[in-house]
């Protein structure tokens, strides 16, 4: 396989604060990569240095181009939607299709008429008009009639109903992704997306503190239910988080011994979310 | 190219407000107010029994000579061509706010970040905004005013015959195809003229972090007190009033189309000895083109081109959105 983005020691200070504190990191093709991170860890940053959109110090390779100096021809591979509403309140959905359409070579209206025929959208309506959700169904639909090796997600349903939500993903793996795609996303509604994620990657601080993929994270990490009696043992072992339901306390254990973590009690695999809580630990604090 | 042309038309669909239906509207009022001067001269003549029609008029037109008769085609010519100048100034502020706005409102609204999502360089997207302030924006007022100044003549072309005056005879008097002329032929002119301020305002627009026409304002100004205070022209012997008129004035003024008539001293050199009887000259490519001459002209374009890349340098590093 080969790599899409490849990063050795990025960095990016901003006037008093390090936003990425030399990172190294690399995607493969045909992933979808959960970015996931506290507010403030570096993450839309990490996004921005790939997409050229901002300066950095270290190496950065995208698609075998260097966003910085390559970024023109790099925007021909590469799409991306950031947050919610970035489209000129302005512009009609006529209007956005016809420039996308000639400015854009991999761009195909076909696709595109199809998706927004499935929408309530019409030709002539411009965005200023449209709801939130509307707004993202317009960009998707553009973004997924253009065929790019790398899709950029940052936080793409902030704000969206839950129809839009699922809706929007939902519409990403059954239209839009395959093996020749890679999607980065970055979202703070875990749950999600969890079950569509490929790879996972936490980001605090400006630093990487999770790199991984989605069945290493089911050997990796283990979830057991104890009860007060195994209690003191489990706590021995070490466990990155420890919490109480029912009376009975779930520790959740990085790299523990499967069989020894089934005598305590029952084991399952944690869900993304209690993962990042337990790793984010004191972030705010 | 066919990019180049999309992102063109990205402008105009974005500022059709002011790129056309300013212009449309500052025309049909023209129209509406000389209509109303007429209707109120006509019934002031019913009224008073003054009989400046009639019988009377054709009578004049009978026994004028030619001069008289190139007099009343002068009259024509600049019933065509006086449209533009209303036109002209306000086009001047839909290119001022334009371009103060061109590469801030879409950093304001994060929609750079859509646009900044596709394939297009940052030296494209700023040299689009750069032409729509600099012809696009120019062409449609003078084709505006084209239309606005045929149809005066048409106007007056009626009333006259209502008192009897041929039309036909009105309009071979006129010279409605060397003012359509005159007026396009000024375009090109117009780009290299204004360079300078659409440069300048296009690079606070690009770099300023909030609220772009306090710099563009600020900064020259402030920059005319300190010289006018510190007397710094004294050194280069030109007097302090130098300054005020080929920098301050120039960045900010020069989207006004006619200013340089007002600013180039070169333009009146050569006024005197024109034909009265032929407004046209002083629109026409013979007498304008004459500022092709003149340094301060060549001087704004140089300043332009530099401060348009220092817009496009803006554009690429500014990341606040």
């Amino acid at each position: 396989m080969n790599a899409v983005v490849t990063a050795n020691g990025l960095t990016k200070a901003y006037k008093n604060s390090l936003a990425l504190n030399d990172v190294s990191f690399r995607i493969e093709s045909g992933r979808i990569v959960g970015l996931i991170g506290p507010n403030g860890a570096g993450k839309t940053t990490a996004l921005k240095a790939i997409l050229g959109l901002t300066d950095f110090k270290g190496e950065l390779n995208v698609l075998g181009f260097d966003p910085r100096s390559q970024r023109d021809q790099l925007m021909e591979q590469v799409c991306f939607i950031a947050d919610v509403a970035v489209l000129p309140r302005w512009i009609r959905v006529r209007e956005a299709i016809d420039f996308v359409a000639n400015v854009h070579p991999r761009f195909n209206r076909a696709k595109c008429e199809a998706f927004l025929a499935r929408t309530k959208l019409t030709p002539n309506q411009r965005v200023k008009q449209m709801s939130k959700g509307m707004i993202v169904q317009l960009h998707l639909a553009l973004v997924m009639a253009i065929d790019a090796r790398l899709l950029v997600l940052d936080e793409p349903t902030l704000g969206l109903d839950i129809l839009y939500r699922k809706q929007f993903y939902q519409s990403l793996l059954e239209d839009y992704f395959d093996e020749n795609k890679t999607i980065i996303v970055t979202t703070h509604q875990v749950e999600e997306i969890e079950h569509i994620l490929t790879d996972l990657m936490f980001i605090r601080d400006g630093k990487i503190v999770l790199d991984t993929d989605m069945d290493t994270v089911g050997e990796r990490f283990a979830e057991v239910l104890v009860g007060a009696d195994k209690a003191a043992a489990a706590r021995s072992m070490k466990p990155l988080d420890e919490r109480q339901v029912f009376g009975k306390s779930i520790f959740l254990f990085d790299g523990a011994d499967r069989a020894t973590l089934e005598s305590m009690g029952e084991v399952r695999r944690p869900t993304v979310s209690d993962l990042f809580v337990a790793t984010m630990k004191g972030t705010y604090a | 190219m066919n990019t180049f042309f999309w992102l063109l038309k990205r402008e105009y669909w974005e500022h059709r407000g002011g790129f056309l239906w300013a212009p449309v509207v500052t025309g049909g009022i023209f129209l509406i107010l000389n209509l109303m001067a007429i209707i109120t001269a006509e019934v002031l003549s019913a009224r008073h029994g003054v009989r400046i029609g009639g019988n009377d008029i054709q009578m004049m037109m009978r026994h004028a000579d030619a001069g008289d008769m190139a007099q009343v085609g002068a009259a024509a010519d600049v019933a065509m061509i006086s449209s533009m100048g209303m036109i002209g100034i306000v086009m001047g502020i839909v290119v001022l706010f334009y371009c103060l706005g061109s590469l801030y409102d879409d950093r304001r609204d994060r929609s750079v970040l859509f646009w900044k999502s596709l394939p297009i360089s940052n030296t494209s997207t700023v040299l689009s905004k750069v032409v729509s302030a600099a012809v696009v924006a120019p062409v449609i007022a003078v084709v505006v005013s084209i239309i606005c100044g045929l149809l005066q003549l048409f106007m007056f072309a009626i009333v006259l015959s209502f008192h009897g005056i041929n039309v036909w005879q009105l309009l071979t008097l006129s010279h409605p195809l060397r003012a359509v002329g005159s007026l396009l032929s000024n375009v090109p002119l117009y780009a290299l003229w204004a360079l300078p301020a659409i440069g300048w305002l296009m690079l606070c627009s690009s770099g300023a972090r909030s609220k772009p026409i306090l710099w563009a304002l600020a900064v020259p100004v402030v920059l005319g007190l300190l010289v006018t205070w510190f007397g710094i022209m004294g050194l280069f012997n030109l007097p302090t009033a130098w300054f005020w008129t080929n920098v301050v004035q120039r960045v900010l003024l020069s989207v006004f189309p006619g200013s340089n008539l007002v600013f180039d001293k070169h333009g009146f050199t050569d006024m005197s000895g024109m034909d009265d009887n032929n407004p046209l000259m002083y629109l026409s490519p013979a007498h304008t083109y004459g500022l092709l001459a003149s340094p301060n002209l060549w001087m704004g374009v140089l300043a332009g081109a530099l401060l348009i890349g220092g817009a496009i340098w803006f554009r690429r590093v500014r990341d606040d959105s």
